[in-house]
């Protein structure tokens, strides 16, 4: 009874980070089903998204390693600090930027090309973005506080203790990620079915001519997917951030993304979120159990174990249109 | 008028399906490998072989490898870092559990163990393709790297968790562990990137690398013409991590010396072999030379550049030289998907016209 009590704790605990997971996840749909983009950055943008919060909200000089490193000037902070939403605000700005610069120098220029040459178009943007914000910002460890509460609930621990004579550890933080993550999606779902723009994306993302000659701005959808991608990072970058740390590591939730998507389906927004909660649970549930018995540390290859063996079933994922392919 | 066909007149088939078709090339490449083989192991130092020259022919067998996988049959593998892992670690323990076997043996020994694993990771590329096969692949870097962490017998219980070579001769001369000297270890790598590339150009102009090919082309018009999908991808991923696994015996054995899995043998390998044959070329043999050579030169140069000549902290030089690889990478997909290896025949084609373009 008490490991299977225990076991229900860490299932939640695996949920909560399942939610972080899908998260990220989310980017990389918007961006695939708008433009078959398959978008390795999209880590990286979060990264980049939580660098340019914490360099904003404390006033660093951005480039300050490399102004000194090139004048001999030994420049690092302005010396006032950004309140949290007027940092988020100007944080957004930049990622609206960076969206406009990405699709001007890169995206245009491979218009049609195979999808594979789009990919890694995208890796080696997300290497240039990891320069660029070290370069930036630095590469030190930052702490990220926004204002988001963290630590242990106690009022939950408080109520399950009551009704199970078990107090159930959850993190504040993963309850407001995962109130934070349904929100978004709840409106990123109403914009693409309710608003003229949203509409304007999926018919983009079904077919790039027949959008076209309807008379809808391909740049632009793609400048506003890419936007809207950005502050999807951002929104992950600063859960991340705020829970271990803005660090390089935060890039690497990509590939926690990854598996996720697989499982999922890479076109489906609902398939993202049932693919993260699977993952969630599943690592977090076999480290438990099966972990002890291997040496621990299964987290790192488990996501994608399961996702290999779960498409040799299905290959195009719980969610995703079927593949069709003529000759 | 030195680089043009006429004047050279074939008299078989044979003649006339051979890889350097004009004179001058075929000159020329004889001239480069006599240098290589002749003239450089009597020159070179040890700062060239272990910063330049070394690395660069290793990473050229990976790039072959990743290559014909990735460029000729079209199957995009990320886990690349783990199919070296694998070598690395056969070599270390066929060398420990064997010391009487040539290492030379062991290298080959250990490309076959990593073609095995990679034909049983290869297994899923038959329904699982594009980007999913991508993605799947990296269960195979991420797996191969914790069982090499976690598993006590790969690397002999040492404390470290490291593994480390120990010296083997081959003719009275050491050619592994802190011994061995630049020419011997050079002569080695040279010996097996000379011979995989061999092996690779001329399985892939033969009928397995048409089918390969094919394959990569479109898989499902491949199956209705006769090709069977099931042995073009599994050799393809057999033979891809044949030559990974002996490059990744040779980073370990002869230029490392000593590893530990995830900081050598991580995902990041795997991108920057990747890197290697999309500025390179993919599907060229010549491309993944040229991809090789431009990415170990270029930390090189780089860090001689900012580091040594305008006295920049060397974080600083590698936070940059990532911008930089990373806008190449996007360059070149924008200017030349096909690489070097395709501005190199262009050149070449502009040479056989020349000096009367019109």
């Amino acid at each position: 009874m008490d490991q299977l009590i225990f076991a229900s704790e860490v299932m939640l605990n695996g949920l909560m980070t399942g939610v972080m997971y899908a998260l990220v996840a989310l980017g990389f749909v918007l961006i695939f089903k708008a433009s078959g983009v398959f978008n390795y950055a999209q880590g990286v943008l979060a990264l980049f998204a939580a660098l340019t919060l914490v360099g904003i909200q404390n006033g660093q000089v951005p480039f300050a390693h490399l102004i000194n490193a090139a004048f001999g000037t030994s420049l690092h902070h302005f010396g006032w600090t950004v309140p949290s939403i007027l940092a988020v605000a100007l944080t957004a700005l930049v990622m609206v930027g960076l969206a406009f610069l990405i699709e001007k120098l890169v995206l245009q220029h491979l218009v049609g090309q195979e999808p594979i040459i789009l990919f890694m178009a995208t890796i080696g943007l997300a290497y240039f973005l990891e320069g660029l914000g070290d370069v930036m910002w630095g590469a030190d460890i930052k702490t990220l506080d926004v204002g988001l509460p963290q630590g242990i609930s106690e009022s939950i621990e408080s109520v399950t203790d009551s009704w199970f004579g078990y107090g159930y550890f959850i993190d504040r933080l993963d309850i407001w990620a995962t109130v934070i993550a349904a929100l978004l999606v709840a409106a990123l779902v109403a914009f693409a079915q309710y608003t003229k723009q949203g509409r304007a994306m999926r018919a983009v993302a079904d077919d790039h001519q027949a959008a076209l000659s309807v008379g809808i701005s391909l740049r632009f959808i793609w400048v506003m997917v890419w936007s809207i991608a950005g502050f999807v990072a951002l929104v992950a970058g600063i859960m991340w951030g705020t829970k271990s740390g803005v660090q390089f590591s935060l890039s690497l939730i990509a590939l926690k993304a990854l598996p996720v998507l697989m499982l999922g389906g890479f076109t489906s927004i609902p398939g993202a979120i049932v693919g993260g909660l699977i993952i969630g649970v599943g690592e977090k549930l076999f480290e438990f159990a099966i972990g002890p018995m291997v040496g621990g540390a299964t987290e790192n290859w488990f996501a994608y174990v399961l996702a290999l063996l779960f498409l040799v079933f299905r290959p195009q994922g719980l969610f995703g249109e079927r593949i069709i392919e003529r000759v | 008028m030195l680089y043009r066909e006429a004047g050279d007149f074939k008299t078989s088939y044979r003649d006339d399906s051979q890889t350097f078709p004009i004179k001058l090339e075929r000159w020329g490449y004889y001239a480069v490998v006599a240098l290589a083989f002749a003239v450089v192991p009597f020159v070179i130092n040890d700062y060239w072989a272990s910063a330049v020259l070394v690395p660069f022919l290793i990473y050229a067998i990976a790039a072959i490898g990743l290559n014909i996988l990735t460029g000729y049959a079209g199957q995009v593998s990320l886990g690349t870092g783990g199919f070296m892992a694998v070598g690395a670690y056969s070599v270390y323990k066929l060398m420990t559990a064997f010391p009487d076997v040539s290492l030379l043996i062991h290298v080959v020994l250990a490309g076959i163990i990593t073609a095995i694993v990679g034909v049983l990771f290869g297994l899923p590329s038959l329904r699982i393709k594009g980007f999913y096969l991508a993605v799947a692949t990296l269960a195979a870097q991420f797996f191969l790297v914790w069982l090499f962490n976690k598993v006590p017998w790969f690397y002999n219980y040492s404390a470290s968790g490291q593994i480390t070579a120990p010296t083997r001769t081959f003719m009275g001369e050491a050619i592994s562990g802190p011994a061995a000297s630049a020419p011997a270890k050079y002569l080695v790598c040279l010996s097996f990137a000379f011979l995989v590339a061999w092996m690779a150009r001329n399985l892939t102009r033969g009928s397995i690398g048409r089918k390969w090919m094919a394959i990569r082309d479109m898989d499902i018009a491949a199956e209705i013409i006769g090709v069977n999908p099931l042995r073009a991808k599994l050799s393809a991923f057999a033979v891809s991590s044949f030559f990974i696994g002996m490059a990744g015996a040779l980073l370990f054995a002869v230029y490392l010396g000593a590893a530990e899995v995830g900081e050598a043998f991580g995902i990041n390998k795997s991108f920057l072999v990747l890197f290697m044959i999309i500025i390179g070329g993919l599907g060229s043999i010549f491309g993944s030379f040229a991809g090789a050579a431009f990415l170990v030169l270029l930390p090189v140069l780089l860090k001689n550049l900012l580091v040594g000549n305008l006295g920049w902290p060397t974080d600083l030089a590698a936070h940059i030289e990532l911008m930089i690889v990373g806008a190449l990478i996007v360059t070149f997909l924008i200017v030349e998907p096909h690489g070097l290896a395709r501005l190199w025949s262009l050149t070449k084609e502009k040479l056989r016209l020349w000096p009367f373009p019109h």
